[in-house]
């Protein structure tokens, strides 16, 4: 991996996922990246991502430099994606990027001469995302086989459902239930390529009993035709308490975040609401994909 | 050639072979011939064909196809054979494949694709099918099928 780009979560075998899972858990090199520049190009804004990459950064003894929007760059000013991504990858040992533009962390990997790390591209991959999610899984159950997965809302548009079902794939669930409104299905060209046992399903209620993992996504209003369209599905894919007491104990509730109110805050307080934990894994994972990528000593 | 018994040999030039019936006019709007341009051409459809039932034919005399006119044949029409005519002898007899990445011909049909919101970031796909003709953004991953293809190539 030392010196490779990460474009997609299905570039990683189930080898490296491992070796990374343990390499995070364990990490006690001191700052083996003294020296390095990490670029961090977020073309499109964002919380977690950004603040837990510079943050993993540091912690390695890195230095940052980046923005955080197109209205801070050149970019505002009608500068292209590509000269951007030359100049950075000029000053910066590494390029950390994010855009609302499916395809552009690949597209900027064949202009740069330093590794690109796609941290979400447009409604494609957000392989990173998947890197936490499934360390955070790994965490919890020692492993990520012979679980039972609920992945849960928009599946049509989200970047991290994309990933984490390409990284999932690398793997051996029991079963991936993927639940959805009809018109928010997986996109065929995920579905296609995947080798896991998936079924479809409409309603959370079926199958929750089962799950070891409710993994839950926003539904966004403005993929629906009309508000009376998003109202009828809305409160469907919502989860709260009633749906929760529904799942085994042991069993987690996760959300790659920010969460608007797809999950009830009553939730929060049960020992099964795992989002918060998930997030807090963020930054050793990325210390480790940061480590290995620019060959920390 | 079952076609011959229609039209006569050509003296040098090109015959496009083993094409699926009814899709003659197709490729020739593809590659542009229009019959203004002076060629010498005739047009058989729908012959008797011992590999494929029936069959069209192109004959184009006086011009010999150039490699990208073959890529668009290819695309849309992988059966067909390429014969290369000189002195009425068929010179090169070429199978055409269509080509395994097809860059800057085709639009990827998303328009959240970085390779049509950008000016540099030309397009790219990926056969992922031949028969039925699929192909997949470098870029996006998004399919575009052969009824697409042919849409584009012909601008509609």
């Amino acid at each position: 991996m030392v010196g490779r780009s990460l474009i997609s979560a299905s570039e990683l075998g189930r080898d490296q996922y491992e070796y990374l899972f343990r390499e995070a858990s364990k990490f006690n090199k001191s700052r083996p990246l003294l020296g390095k520049i990490v670029g961090l190009a977020f073309f499109e804004p964002s919380t977690r991502t950004y603040l837990s990459f510079e943050t993993a950064a540091k912690r390695l003894g890195a230095s940052v430099i980046g923005f955080q929007s197109e209205a801070s760059t050149s970019v505002a000013k009608g500068e292209n994606l590509g000269d951007t991504v030359r100049m950075l990858s000029s000053y910066a040992d590494l390029i950390v990027m994010r855009h609302k533009f499916d395809g552009a962390a690949k597209f900027a990997s064949s202009l740069a001469t330093v590794p690109v790390i796609n941290a979400g591209d447009g409604k494609h991959e957000h392989p990173t995302q998947a890197l936490v999610d499934l360390y955070s899984i790994w965490k919890k159950f020692g492993g990520i086989d012979g679980l039972v997965y609920g992945l849960l809302g928009d599946l049509k548009y989200s970047r991290t459902i994309n990933s984490l079902l390409r990284a999932l794939d690398k793997f051996q669930p029991k079963k991936v239930y993927l639940i959805s409104p009809p018109q928010l299905r997986t996109r065929q060209e995920i579905l296609e390529k995947l080798k896991l046992p998936y079924e479809e399903v409409s309603k959370v209620d079926e199958v929750v009993g089962e799950l070891d993992v409710m993994y839950v996504t926003r539904i966004q209003r403005e993929r629906f035709p009309d508000e009376f369209e998003y109202m009828k599905v809305r409160d469907s894919y919502r989860v709260d308490q009633r749906v929760v007491q529904s799942m085994k104990e042991g069993s987690v509730v996760m959300h790659p975040l920010p969460r608007v109110n797809e999950i009830d805050r009553r939730v929060d307080g049960d020992p099964r609401a795992y989002y918060f934990k998930q997030a807090s894994l963020a930054v050793e994972i990325r210390m480790a994909l940061l480590d290995w990528i620019l060959g920390g000593q | 050639m079952e076609g011959e018994l229609i039209v006569r040999k050509i003296k040098d030039g090109t015959v496009i072979d083993h094409i699926p019936q009814g899709k003659a006019l197709l490729l020739l709007r593809l590659i542009g011939i229009t019959g203004a341009e002076g060629y010498r051409l005739a047009v058989v459809s729908n012959v008797e064909s011992r590999k494929m039932g029936k069959k069209d034919i192109i004959k184009v005399e006086g011009k010999e196809l150039m490699g990208y006119e073959v890529e668009l044949i290819a695309l849309v029409a992988p059966t067909v054979t390429i014969n290369i005519v000189r002195n009425y002898e068929v010179i090169e007899k070429r199978k055409i494949s269509p080509p395994r990445i097809v860059r800057r011909l085709l639009k990827c049909p998303n328009n959240s694709c970085i390779t049509n919101n950008d000016p540099e970031a030309t397009s790219e796909f990926q056969l992922i099918n031949q028969t039925p003709l699929l192909l997949s953004c470098s870029f996006c991953e998004t399919m575009l099928s052969g009824d697409q293809v042919v849409k584009q190539l012909l601008g509609e």
